[in-house]
């Protein structure tokens, strides 16, 4: 067997492969999290109860109307990120003049009725979700076995990432975005309908957290708790990331999953604080974040 | 009214308040198709104020504010754009996040029969060079306030609401400026501005309305400004 620092290269590749998942999920919620910062100046608690109500409605899509894993990647972000339009027409949007500690502490409120609402229906203990037929095996890699699903996760997320990264800041629809997130009543008075821009902006966010919730469905099983612990170490990550930074945002996700996965391998005593112990550090020495503008 | 024309723009008794402030207390004037109409006034006077309110960013308002005939008062201001009127701020609001070309663009079109690129890159050449550069706000002032001024041709707007777009900058500019807005309103544009500096107001406005306190308390045409200039220098407090 081969060795690497004196670690069997089976367990490293194993470890930076469970990083590179996890760093997938940071990164699309992350996304989401700075997509939804940047306009709405809210930070959104929530949205680990929407990542675990994407991962139900696939669930739901699967179970009750026979939707299969592919067309719930669609529908089901598409229904919670509906969830989230409404969310904040009735609530969000009354507290945009407010502090940001407003915004937290009501979508905080909401992901704990959410939350508690499926807790009540369905249990804490996990539903289990298929891997669809064609992700199941793996291939043998020589140095490591790489199960087809989670290739396609980490596939899938760096797309979904990478497109957004895209449309935000090359296309004409990115440009109004960056304008408003500057200064929304100039955009406005242009003839730009801004209030329903930040509508679909927050269902945007909402729907990427619904998306990670779908594709984490059949690696983690589904349950009503499971944005609860997650949605922690993302917004440790939204912090050391820089909040509002896009790009900060991807690529703080997928750097610090794999951080996570080699000290598992390395200094396993720290894999689960490891994210929060570069977290103190990076508010310490760089306050706005690695990727953040400071103000 | 004695012209047989129809004003384009009609602000009748327009009242405006940021929070608790009254700041405009009965605001009443017209402006007429392919007029440039300049409101004069010290600061403070309620100049931007009254662009604001017309172009709907004021929270509160009353009155009325006919824009082709249609009441736009109690129009969101993105309405207000789509009928066709387009405004330039006075602090200009260059967006940081985006380039040149980004800043150009980003006014959608809001009536057909703008002035299309290369119309705008004759009003402004240096503009053309500057496109490949990165930030909109790394242009200097004066370009920044073409920047500000192109960005708004492109719309189809036929009423601009041009804030103080002389105030800090060098004179070979401020002449630059001067002839755009001659050119413009050859063009068949139709221009409010707001200005302190009638010195540049006199070479392309057609008629005055002088603001204190938040009314209108005096108006003359051009040709009057040469007989009133004390008057003036007293309204204006040079
Ligand atoms: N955002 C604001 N909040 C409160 N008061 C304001 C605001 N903007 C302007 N004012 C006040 O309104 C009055 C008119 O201001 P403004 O319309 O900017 O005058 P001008 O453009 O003629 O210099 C001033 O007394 C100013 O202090
Ligand atoms: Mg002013």
């Amino acid at each position: 067997m081969i060795e690497i620092f004196g670690i069997p290269s089976q367990a490293l590749f194993g470890q930076l492969l469970l990083g590179l998942i996890n760093g997938s999920f940071y990164a699309l919620l992350s996304l989401g999290l700075a997509v939804i910062f940047g306009l709405l100046n809210i930070i959104n608690f929530t949205h680990g109860a929407q990542y675990m109500m994407g991962a139900f409605a696939a669930f739901f899509l699967l179970n009750y109307l026979g939707l299969n894993y592919w067309l719930a990647l669609i529908v089901a972000p598409a229904i919670v990120a509906a969830t989230g339009a409404i969310i904040e027409r009735l609530f969000l949007r009354h507290l945009y003049h407010l502090d940001h500690l407003y915004g937290l502490l009501l979508t905080f409120g909401l992901a704990l009725i959410i939350q508690g609402l499926f807790r009540n229906q369905f249990g804490s203990s996990g539903i289990p979700y298929p891997i669809p037929e064609a992700l199941r095996g793996g291939q043998n890699l020589g140095f490591m076995f790489l199960p087809n699903y989670r290739a396609w996760v980490i596939v899938l997320s760096l797309t979904v990432c990478i497109a957004t990264w895209f449309v935000i800041e090359r296309t004409r629809l990115g440009a109004y975005l960056r304008a408003a997130t500057e200064n929304p009543t100039l955009v406005r008075a242009f003839g730009i309908n801004v209030p329903r821009m930040i509508t679909l902006t927050y269902a945007f966010g909402v729907g990427l957290a619904a998306l990670a919730g779908v594709m984490a469905a059949p690696i983690y099983s589904v349950n009503p708790l499971m944005g609860a612990d997650l949605i922690i170490v993302v917004f440790a990550v939204v912090v050391i990331g820089g909040m509002g930074s896009i790009m900060g945002a991807i690529v703080t996700g997928f750097m610090l999953g794999i951080v996570e996965g080699l000290t598992k391998v390395f200094f396993p005593e720290a894999s689960n604080t490891v994210i929060f112990v570069i977290m103190v550090i990076v508010l310490l020495i760089r306050p706005a974040g690695l990727f953040g503008r400071t103000a | 009214m004695l012209d047989p024309r129809t004003a384009l723009l009609a602000v009748d008794n327009l009242q405006a308040w940021y929070g608790e402030s009254h700041i405009l207390h009965g605001v009443t004037f017209d402006v007429f198709p392919g007029e440039v109409v300049t409101l004069l006034g010290r600061n403070g006077a309620g100049k931007t104020t009254t662009l604001k309110s017309i172009m709907g960013i004021v929270g509160r308002r009353t009155g009325s504010v006919r824009f082709e005939g249609d009441e736009l008062i109690n129009k969101p201001s993105n309405v207000i754009a789509r009928a066709g009127i387009a405004f330039c701020p006075e602090e200009r609001g260059i967006f940081a996040s985006l380039n040149v070309e980004e800043n150009l663009l980003l006014p959608p079109q809001v009536k057909p029969g703008g002035l299309s690129l290369e119309r705008i890159f004759d009003l402004f050449p240096n503009l053309k060079e500057r496109l490949g550069s990165s930030q909109g706000t790394k242009l200097s002032g004066g370009e920044q306030q073409m920047l500000a001024i192109a960005r708004i041709l492109r719309t189809g707007a036929r009423l601009l609401l041009l804030d103080e777009p002389t105030e800090g900058l060098a004179p070979v500019i401020i002449q630059q400026i001067g002839k755009t807005i001659r050119l413009l309103k050859e063009q068949g544009f139709t221009i409010l501005l707001v200005e302190q500096n009638f010195r540049f107001a006199q070479t392309v406005a057609d008629r005055y309305y002088v603001m204190e306190h938040g009314k209108i308390i005096d108006k003359l045409l051009n040709s009057e400004v040469e007989a009133n200039l004390e008057k003036l220098h007293d309204y204006l407090g040079v």
